[in-house]
């Protein structure tokens, strides 16, 4: 049981909820960028949320599959076919031997996610599928998948009746997005005090494109420069998933997944938890607006946001269980 | 709490958040963790301090590896050996770990090698030495770096397939010794050695 590269994209990766525990040694926790859209895709194929799933830059890998197999597409849509026809966003997708997954233009969004019913059968790495590219372990070969990449699937899938068409099974997960894809929610970090009142009025008057040196570690933002009243420099503490930093030249960068632990640039905000997915969909060129929120208000959009999740998630185990068992 | 991550002078908790606004009923979980903090540091505490392990780690100060030593000295008014015989003379403490996997920071150096970091980083080679202001560390990989150079260690500070793959921890005890090239491309190689039998077996 396995699924085959048949052609490399520009950075697909192994990516689960991220390794947690080892940020004091240095090791970055990894994990999928927009990990509500990761947690979606493996509600419809009934896996675990955190199970290891693919994500996806564009243009993205072409995937041959070895076996039958149950899978989903979350996240940016690519405008995904199999065997040249196109299948559903969102969906449950059940695949035969022998099918081809491939996309073809960005239409929405920066990564999408590709989970396979019970998982990809990969190694562990300090307790996380996670590839780790600067650590080059985790995932497949601690890399992005290549021409050739073969990944052994966790469990055999029956074909569909007759074997002949891929089934896009009936029911969409609503995956929510915002209708404000550019407003990001903040709270003020530590060194927010550092800001001028005129450089604290311009952080949420204007607004701030995203630059080309943006990846998976961080986005740098073109802003009209933010003084700081002091340029006195900080000793490192740990910075996170969201963190706003002030470069010395007075631009902004907000860390992402592939963050470093530690860092010594003033931290003048945080992007709310609940935020990070529609930040991680956002793209080179794409434009956003912070908005300051509090804290009460940060919380309870996550809580929410996972209180979607896990009804969503039963509905797919329900759904699942009436369609093969029922 | 799901991860702790200390630095030089903060302490930084990840919690999960579903699980402890469950207990916190009416307050934010933010508040509720403050709240804990708080109780806790009022509390006496019995610090029990276990000594970090002691390490001898060896470090060739060769020019092929310290492309940064002439400079580090000039700018000290010293001369390069003086630098090793400094750099190697302290036992130094591993302040915290981050940067990097398994990149040490470790002080203090010596006040007459100690240097301001380069404006722009370069780029680094894995294994290497460097100082930046009074602090000293190895670089765990090849990565851009803005620290003085100095030297290069055979040993590896982060291997992803060891069972412990970081070599370091905070309040370890660090000492530095001088080999020359010769031992340093021998305890590669053996470590190389050591590597291929274990794949053999």
């Amino acid at each position: 049981m396995s699924i085959q590269i048949i052609k490399a994209g520009i950075l697909d990766t192994v990516q689960d909820g991220g390794r947690f525990g080892y940020q004091h040694l240095g090791i970055n926790p990894s994990g999928a960028m927009d990990k509500y859209a990761m947690y979606i895709a493996n509600a419809l194929v009934g896996n675990h949320p955190e199970e290891a799933v693919i994500e996806m830059h564009f243009p993205a890998s072409v995937f041959l599959f070895g076996y039958p197999a149950l899978i989903a597409i979350s996240g940016a849509d690519f405008s995904a076919t199999i065997n040249g026809d196109p299948v559903a966003h969102l969906h449950p997708v059940w695949v035969n031997k022998n099918d081809v997954l491939q996309f073809h233009r960005p239409v929405y969004g920066a990564r999408a996610y590709l989970a396979i019913a019970g998982g990809l059968d990969i190694s562990k790495w300090l307790g996380s599928y996670s590839t780790n590219l600067k650590a080059k372990a985790g995932g497949c070969h601690g890399r992005n998948l290549q021409k050739g990449d073969e990944i052994l699937l966790c469990q055999s899938f029956p074909s569909t009746p007759g074997q002949s068409e891929f089934i896009v099974l009936p029911w969409k997960a609503d995956d929510q997005r915002e209708d404000i894809p550019n407003e990001i929610w903040v709270l003020p970090g530590h060194e927010w005090h550092r800001l001028t009142t005129e450089s604290k009025e311009n952080f949420t008057m204007t607004s701030f494109v995203i630059t080309q040196q943006s990846d998976r570690m961080g986005y740098r933002l073109n802003n009209i420069p933010l003084p700081a009243m002091t340029n006195e420099e900080l000793v490192s503490s740990a910075v996170s998933f969201g963190t706003v930093q002030l470069l010395p030249d007075g631009k902004l960068i907000i860390l992402m997944a592939d963050h470093q632990t530690t860092g010594g640039y003033p931290r003048i905000a945080h992007a709310i938890t609940a935020h990070h997915s529609k930040l991680a969909q956002r793209r080179a060129g794409d434009k956003i607006q912070f908005r300051i929120t509090e804290q009460a208000i940060a919380e309870n959009l996550y809580l929410q946001q996972q209180q979607h999740l896990q009804q969503l998630r039963n509905a797919c185990t329900f759904r699942l269980q009436q369609y093969f068992n029922g | 709490m799901t991860e702790l991550v200390p630095a030089y002078s903060s302490l930084t908790v990840y919690f999960d958040l579903p699980k402890v606004k469950k207990t916190a009923g009416n307050i934010t979980a933010i508040e509720w963790m403050i709240e804990q903090a708080e109780q806790r540091l009022k509390e006496n505490i019995f610090l029990q301090e276990t000594p970090g392990k002691m390490m001898r780690i060896p470090v060739c100060y060769d020019s092929e590896f310290a492309p940064d030593i002439f400079r580090l000295a000039a700018a000290n008014n010293i001369s390069p050996e003086e630098v090793i015989a400094l750099h190697t003379s302290k036992t130094y403490r591993v302040f915290m770990l981050g940067f990097l996997p398994g990149f040490a920071y470790m002080g203090q150096v010596d006040e007459k090698i100690a240097m301001p970091r380069k404006p722009q980083p370069v780029n680094v080679a894995a294994d290497s030495v460097g100082v930046a202001g009074s602090q000293t560390g190895i670089y765990p990989l090849d990565s851009p770096g803005g620290w003085h150079i100095i030297g290069r260690t055979p040993w590896k500070l982060f291997d992803a397939e060891r069972e412990e793959p970081v070599l370091l921890q905070a309040g370890d005890q660090v000492q530095f010794f001088s080999i020359s090239k010769n031992d340093f491309r021998e305890i590669q190689n053996s470590a190389l050695l050591k590597e291929s039998s274990q794949g053999d077996t």
